[in-house]
């Protein structure tokens, strides 16, 4: 199989426009992926599919990451002027990345016994549907209370066995595909609101149905009053006195 | 000539009269656990399919991602609790590429034979469950839980235990054999023929069993692929696919076996694929029985308890007995994998569900789902 750079070249070739980055795995013996744009997302997944030297016709695995605000912090050399003379002082810089999301696929070719070829795709933000308590779908672009929307272009119109997983996304991530025929959740019942798998998913005190007011739940319920209301269903568990 | 008007069904006329909506399940025999289908009629014939499932979810990746990369072991073996050895075997093949570790010839061997008892298992349960979804209730399936035992004796004296084997570790298999294990295992496996041989005579050219099963829930090759099928219900089709030949992890290399392919890709094909596959994975134990060298079966500079992969993602996977088990792990260093992903081949091959059932009958759907061959527990997660 190609390399991945020889790919990316020719995809941008087939696919006027499209800007493709290569994303180095952090272990450099596994394979590195690719990022793919949002506007030409599907572009270069028909071209993956369909060219006749890749023909990368099985998506095998789709998969989301979550990637929360992260600091990184970088040292640089700056130079100061200290008591008349120039010298070089280390100067610790922090730089702040927003999270984002990421939706994962795995791509390999049947026909020609090759593999696997990763592409990703990146949300702008980690902006979600269930702030509000509602379920709407989100536009790409617009602003929610938790940052911009999360949405990436679907890929089931070329891979139909993106189909339920990207559905698995959407409802444990939280990332709306544009263009998915049905995107409901599929794991989580459909009154559920926030979505699982997420880094900073708080997970209710008390899972059963009839409130627990005693032991560890009550313990919890206890500590969590009033710092998330509404999330745990601590004032349920306390009872009218929380 | 007397031309025979064919039946209306939503694929050849329009829609007479009200359509129905009936929900099949959760709790229904034919559902193979708690499954819905949300079935649309025109009459019998089903014109709409939506599955519904999620009733077992328990957020398995999760749970993997805040435990250690040995605590997963054991919880991977309720995924698809029919073919623990299995689940085992794809989650010590993924952490062992991204860790980098090597592993001993004879547990090599022992992975092999594991992952074929296992498929030998999986395989006769299937064809008892899908006969016994074709109204044939009891016997046929009771004959092959008869031998599915056997097996289950063999796995419960090696593991401890019948089904959750929990068996397999980072760098080999958690013990040796016990004595005369093999000897056993070599005793079953030349016997299994004529049980396969019984139970082929039985079935396979029953009158009923062809009715119900030859053109019902077709699929193209094309279709097959695109959809992400795997496993038998992909070579059923036709495609010549098989991740043991494919990627050629473990021993697979050495061992001289063939993979059946379908034609037509209806639910006939899909039976007789798997019969035929029983038979390749008995000449694949019988080579591997005559060969295993003595020797460790765990590497021993391997820090299984405390293993920290080194930082990077990797994707593995096997050929399991329902399909394309894979593994995604991202390791940031730490003791807790950042991202635990299964990928489980009996939901994907549920895509094309509706597909496969629309234009068919109620009674055919239930055969279709049948040889399917799903688990609730891998599905849901």
């Amino acid at each position: 199989m190609e390399t991945l750079e020889e790919i990316k070249s020719r995809a941008e070739q087939a696919v006027p426009g499209a800007r493709l980055a290569i994303i180095p795995n952090a272990n450099p013996v596994l394979p590195s992926s690719l990022l793919l744009d949002h506007e030409h997302a599907v572009e270069v997944a028909r071209f993956l599919r369909d060219d006749p030297a890749l023909k990368l016709d099985y998506c095998s695995n789709v998969t989301g990451v979550d990637w929360l605000d992260r600091v990184v912090k970088t040292k640089v050399k700056v130079k100061k002027e200290v008591e008349g003379a120039e010298t070089e002082v280390d100067e610790e810089r922090s730089e702040s990345v927003p999270g984002f999301l990421e939706a994962v696929y795995h791509l390999f070719s049947m026909s020609l016994k090759h593999g696997p070829v990763v592409i990703r795709l990146q949300t702008s933000g980690r902006g979600t549907d269930n702030v509000e308590g509602t379920s709407k779908p989100l536009v790409p672009g617009e602003e929610t209370a938790l940052g911009k929307a999360a949405c990436v272009p679907s890929l089931t119109p070329v891979y139909r066995s993106a189909e339920f997983q990207e559905r698995e996304i959407y409802d444990l991530f939280g990332i709306h595909f544009i263009g998915h025929p049905d995107l409901r959740r599929i794991l989580m019942w459909d009154g559920f609101l926030d979505h699982p798998m997420r880094k900073d998913y708080v997970a209710p005190d008390d899972y059963e149905y009839e409130p627990t007011a005693h032991g560890a739940v009550l313990e919890k319920a206890k500590r969590h009053a009033g710092a998330r209301p509404g999330q745990d269903g601590c004032e349920q568990i306390l009872g009218e006195g929380a | 000539m007397l031309e025979i008007e064919k039946p209306p069904t939503a694929m050849n006329s329009k829609i007479q009269g009200e359509t129905m909506e009936v929900s099949m399940g959760p709790h229904h025999p034919s559902t193979h656990g708690v499954f819905r289908m949300n079935v649309e009629l025109d009459g019998e014939v089903v014109v709409k399919l939506k599955p519904v499932f999620g009733y077992l979810h328990r957020n398995h990746e999760k749970i993997g991602e805040s435990t250690s990369y040995l605590n997963s072991m054991p919880y991977t073996d309720r995924l698809d609790y029919f073919c623990s050895m299995t689940n085992n075997l794809a989650y010590a093949l993924t952490v062992e590429k991204l860790a980098g570790i090597e592993v001993p010839e004879r547990a090599e061997y022992l992975r092999v034979i594991l992952s074929e008892v296992t498929r030998l298992q999986n395989h006769i349960c299937l064809i008892g469950f899908l006969i016994s979804d074709m109204g044939a209730s009891g016997t046929p399936l009771m004959y092959a839980f008869r031998e599915r035992e056997k097996i289950l004796d063999l796995l419960e004296a090696l593991s401890g235990s019948r089904m959750m084997c929990n068996f397999m570790r980072f760098g080999g298999c958690r013990r040796d054999t016990p004595p005369g294990w093999l000897d056993r295992l070599r005793k079953l496996v030349d016997n299994f023929p004529r049980f396969l041989d019984e139970f082929e005579m039985l079935l396979v050219s029953n009158e009923i069993l062809i009715a119900r099963t030859q053109g019902v829930g077709k699929v193209s090759a094309e279709q097959a692929v695109n959809a992400g099928l795997t496993g038998p219900m992909l070579r059923a089709a036709g495609v010549n696919y098989d991740i043991r030949k494919v990627d050629g992890y473990g021993l697979y290399p050495q061992f001289k076996f063939r993979v059946p392919l379908g034609k037509h890709g209806d639910c006939y094909d899909r039976l007789m694929i798997r019969a035929l596959e029983m038979r390749e994975s008995i000449e694949i134990l019988k080579q591997a029985l005559s060969q295993i060298p003595e020797g460790p079966v765990i590497n021993p500079k391997v820090k299984v308890r405390g293993l920290r992969p080194p930082a990077g993602e990797v994707y593995g996977r096997i050929e399991a007995p329902k399909g394309e088990l894979g593994f995604y792990l991202i390791s940031d260093g730490t003791a807790n994998p950042y991202r635990y992903r299964v990928r489980p081949p009996s939901f994907i091959n549920l895509t094309i569900l509706e597909d496969m059932c629309l234009g068919r009958t109620v009674a055919d759907s239930v055969v279709i789902l049948g040889s399917v061959d799903i688990v609730l527990g891998e599905v849901d997660r």
